[in-house]
């Protein structure tokens, strides 16, 4: 590392309601992997594109090589030496491989040289790509390679890389962490983000950790554990739980060996899910997100169906049940996101509280809608949950996020469920909504219903939770009391020490204290 | 320079008044079009507007309104329920064909009888017909993923073969002389679909058109049904959240639209064609797409469209047996509206704003 690349001082990012960068400074050096680090919200996100030059900073400043860098648009950043790899791709199916780089090019040389060059880069980097095969046919990792490919032909300075693993197999990460480090060692930066721990103390130099738009710190990921990490990633303001785990209620929910194959090809397949909930119990599940939540919450809603045994309601099997046949049975569900999947965006309030309330608030008589008792019930959970909106007959999208997630959580908690799964109760939702949520969710729980609640905040868990578990790559931890959790038991947990490898783990982080 | 700009909601009003707009956009290139094949632009569009309803002939053409718009929106009724839901059978000119094939095979099965029963059962067979045939593309999609629009496609040529060799065999006229085609339903009274009141054009197939309208108003705004279409269109994770089973709603939706394009078929078979023959098909299944766009998908839309479409026909008509207009060029002012339509669609998203600049 012989001098700095690219400097940042003071990056000031703000949007309507939230500070999506504050005053975030750190240095990349010359031929240095430098990870960004941080949950999902952090930040990462928007820092990357004012580097690229996609989102203009409100204040602060960024010097190349000592010089004074504002990119006013990803062609400067690109001239200046800067290239990335976004999450998802844009690359056309129905073109070939050199056909979709030439469209990434401000002056395509010919084919045929094109294709040479792609073949010469690819061979350099251990990255084999026929640059004649169709885009559409090949795999995610090989479809990254022509972006990434796509980056190297502008001989960047600095390659800036946005969860390249998250759609890749184990065998194309070390590929690609090949690819990366040969690339270091000839003298490009890399800025690497992801939230994956293990994959950073492999590859980084230096990691940069965000947390709710601030720079929280620096530290040099070989020399740190990836609990230690997990910790700065969290924050250190952990609330120490109150809540006692109260026993003796019977057992609402039982789920056994649950194991779902994801339905989205970048999703996480769930493996061997065990755990209980009595009446009257909140089970916090932690995690960092794209460990399995969307698809726990899928198995559960009814959405992913699954062998008959594996879930159980006060011992009925319901595995095979569809979303309505469960919602008979009083297990209703309010998924991560809220605009398009809990609710319809374009349609109203009334309309979006028939969505889920048609069976349980007996909505329907041979097949007819009531409309009269739909705005009814849309009308209540406006009242009752403090929605603010002019109306049952506003579209969902009108509503402002935190708005509508009181409207959605509201929508199962007047539904008065036995079981009811949340995911991400309180995303994205002002502090004053979040607490009446949290609230809602302690009375339904005192009610005597059995409440899984899925977050990335663990403040929120600390807070609520009778018990806690965390997801990890599809597997559930040990579900433990929350009460008497210390935060260095909640980053083991968190960071995939789950069953048999506790004990072990646990004797390696013993030896290092 | 010239750039579009998002709006924060979709325009309530211009989603109303693009066909509108679409239409007059439609008169002026379609003079323009006109005109530049020597034609009198103003006298041809008038001849295709104004002529079928107020000309000097009118009282002869008017009742083909009706006799035109009905296939038309008994067609788009079944189509935009799909369409709704983002099931897109193209198909519905194979399934109009195949529903008058069945319609007329029961009636020249049962010909010379007389009997009370036939006409209902022609009915019956020509709705079966239509979604017999659709259900090959929504099988194919439930079991095997296939793409709806393509098969459905597909299987119009494969129909309009089947149309050509009964035609030509099995259903051709005994006593026909040789010619192609079948016995002509108007002359068998039991199996004819005639005109119900005198000089209107109303026939049992304008009826149907009607309660299908009256029926996908009901359906798409009083029953869960409906419900789920329009979700399913909207936000399909959330119909899913919602327990919409997609799988059924491709059946269903193909086979409505399938059964009622066969009612289509059957109707114009034994009414205003009155035979199976070669040339039967005349692209109200195709045309009935653009009838369901410029309809907006909306029932009451659908059936003003319907007559807008009809009028268009028979104007066309006129124009090319008056002014010797080409049919291509009506084709091509027929396929404008659509054309049209759907470049104006981006207006309810999108406002057109101006801006000078220098050029970058």
């Amino acid at each position: 590392m012989t001098g700095t690349l690219l400097s940042i001082t003071g990056l000031t990012k703000a949007y309507p309601g939230v500070v999506a960068n504050d005053s975030v400074s750190f240095d990349i050096g010359e031929s240095e992997v430098h990870a960004l680090l941080g949950e999902n919200g952090a930040g990462k996100s928007t820092l990357v594109k004012m580097i690229y030059g996609l989102v203009k900073p409100d204040s602060g400043t960024m010097t190349w090589r000592g010089e004074a860098y504002a990119p006013p648009e990803p062609r400067i950043a690109r001239a200046t030496g800067v290239a990335m790899v976004f999450q998802h791709f844009s690359l056309f199916e129905a073109l070939n491989v050199a056909e979709n780089v030439a469209l990434g090019m401000e002056n395509p040389p010919p084919m045929r040289d094109l294709a040479r060059r792609i073949r010469e880069v690819s061979e350099t980097y251990g990255l084999p790509l026929d640059p004649y095969r169709t885009v559409g046919d090949l795999s995610a990792g090989e479809r990254q390679r022509v972006e990434i490919i796509r980056c190297l032909l502008q001989d960047p300075k600095l390659l800036i890389m946005d969860e390249p693993t998250s759609v890749l197999t184990p065998q194309e990460v070390e590929i690609l962490f090949k690819t990366l480090r040969k690339l270091k060692s000839e003298g490009t930066s890399i800025l690497y983000i992801s939230h994956k721990l293990e994959e950073i103390r492999a590859l980084c130099d230096q990691a940069t950790i965000l947390r709710l738009g601030k720079n929280v710190g620096t530290c040099i990921p070989a020399e740190t554990t990836a609990r230690q990490m997990a910790e700065m990633m969290v924050g250190d303001t952990l609330q120490t739980p109150t809540r006692t785990a109260s026993d003796g209620g019977e057992v609402v929910l039982d789920v056994t060996g649950l194991s779902v194959a994801s339905s989205n090809p970048f999703g996480t397949t769930l493996k061997n899910i065990h755990f209980r909930v009595r009446a009257g119990e909140i089970l916090g599940l932690g995690g960092v997100a794209g460990n399995g939540q969307d698809e726990l919450l899928a198995a559960l809603s009814g959405e992913a169906k699954t062998t008959s045994d594996t879930i159980k309601v006060k011992g009925k099997p319901v595995g095979r049940l569809g979303p309505n046949e469960r919602r008979k049975l009083g297990i209703l569900a309010a998924p991560e996101e809220r605009l398009g999947h809990a609710a319809a965006p374009d349609m109203s309030l009334t309309e979006n509280a028939l969505l889920t309330g048609a069976i349980r608030k007996k909505l329907l008589s041979n097949g007819f809608v009531n409309w009269g008792g739909a705005e009814d019930f849309a009308k209540d959970v406006i009242k009752k949950f403090d929605v603010r909106t002019p109306g049952a007959s506003t579209a969902a999208r009108a509503l402002s996020g935190g708005n509508l997630q009181k409207f959605v959580i509201g929508r199962e908690v007047l539904q008065a469920p036995e079981v009811l799964v949340v995911n991400q109760p309180t995303w994205g939702v002002d502090a004053a909504a979040a607490a009446a949520i949290r609230q809602s969710l302690l009375d339904l729980a005192a009610g005597g219903a059995a409440v899984v609640c899925i977050s990335q905040d663990l403040d929120e868990l600390m807070e609520i939770s009778d018990r806690f578990g965390a997801l990890n790559e599809g597997r559930l931890s040990d579900i433990r009391p929350a009460a008497g959790l210390t935060i260095d038991e909640i980053g083991l947990m968190m960071g995939g020490a789950h069953g048999m490898e506790v004990a072990h783990v646990g004797e390696e982080e013993g030896a290092e204290a | 320079m010239i750039y579009l700009e998002k709006r924060p909601q979709p325009s309530r009003s211009l989603s109303l008044l693009t066909p509108v707009y679409a239409v007059i956009i439609t008169m002026i290139a379609g003079g323009l079009l006109f005109a530049a094949l020597g034609k009198n632009p103003v006298e041809a569009i008038r001849t295709i507007f104004w002529d079928p309803l107020f000309g000097q002939y009118a009282f002869y053409y008017r009742p083909q309104l009706l006799v035109k718009g009905g296939p038309l929106v008994l067609i788009a009724i079944g189509l935009s329920l799909g369409f709704r839901a983002g099931i897109w059978n193209i198909g519905a000119e194979g399934q109009y064909i195949f529903g008058a094939i069945c319609g007329a095979g029961v009636a020249l099965a049962l010909y010379p009888m007389d009997a009370f029963f036939i006409f209902p059962l022609m009915i019956l067979a020509g709705a079966l017909g239509g979604w017999a045939w659709a259900m090959i593309p929504a099988v194919l999609k439930v079991k095997f993923g296939t793409n709806e629009i393509l098969v459905s496609l597909m299987l119009v040529y494969v129909a309009d073969q089947l149309l050509a060799k009964m035609s030509l065999g099995l259903m051709k006229n005994p006593e026909g002389f040789g010619f192609p085609g079948s016995r002509n339903l108007q002359e068998y009274p039991s199996a004819h679909n005639a005109e119900l009141i005198a000089g209107t054009g109303m026939h049992w197939g304008v009826v149907f058109a009607f309660i299908a309208v009256i029926f996908a108003y009901v359906l798409l705004n009083k029953h869960i049904l409906g419900f789920n279409i329009r979700l399913t269109g909207e936000a399909p994770r959330a119909a899913s959240f919602s327990g919409v089973k997609p799988s059924r709603l491709i059946l269903f939706c193909l086979g409505m639209s399938g059964a009622l394009a066969g009612l289509a078929g059957m109707f114009e078979v034994s009414g205003p064609s009155g035979q199976v023959n070669i040339d039967f098909a005349a692209g109200y299944g195709f045309t009935a797409i653009i009838v369901a766009f410029l309809g907006r998908l909306h029932p009451v839309g659908i059936l003003l469209a319907g007559l807008l479409m009809a009028l268009t026909y028979i104007g066309g008509d006129i124009a090319e047996s008056q002014l010797g207009l080409p049919s291509a060029a009506i084709q091509v002012f027929q396929g404008m509206l659509l054309f049209f339509l759907l470049a104006l669609d981006l207006l309810t998203n999108f406002r057109v704003r101006f801006k000078s600049g220098a050029a970058a």
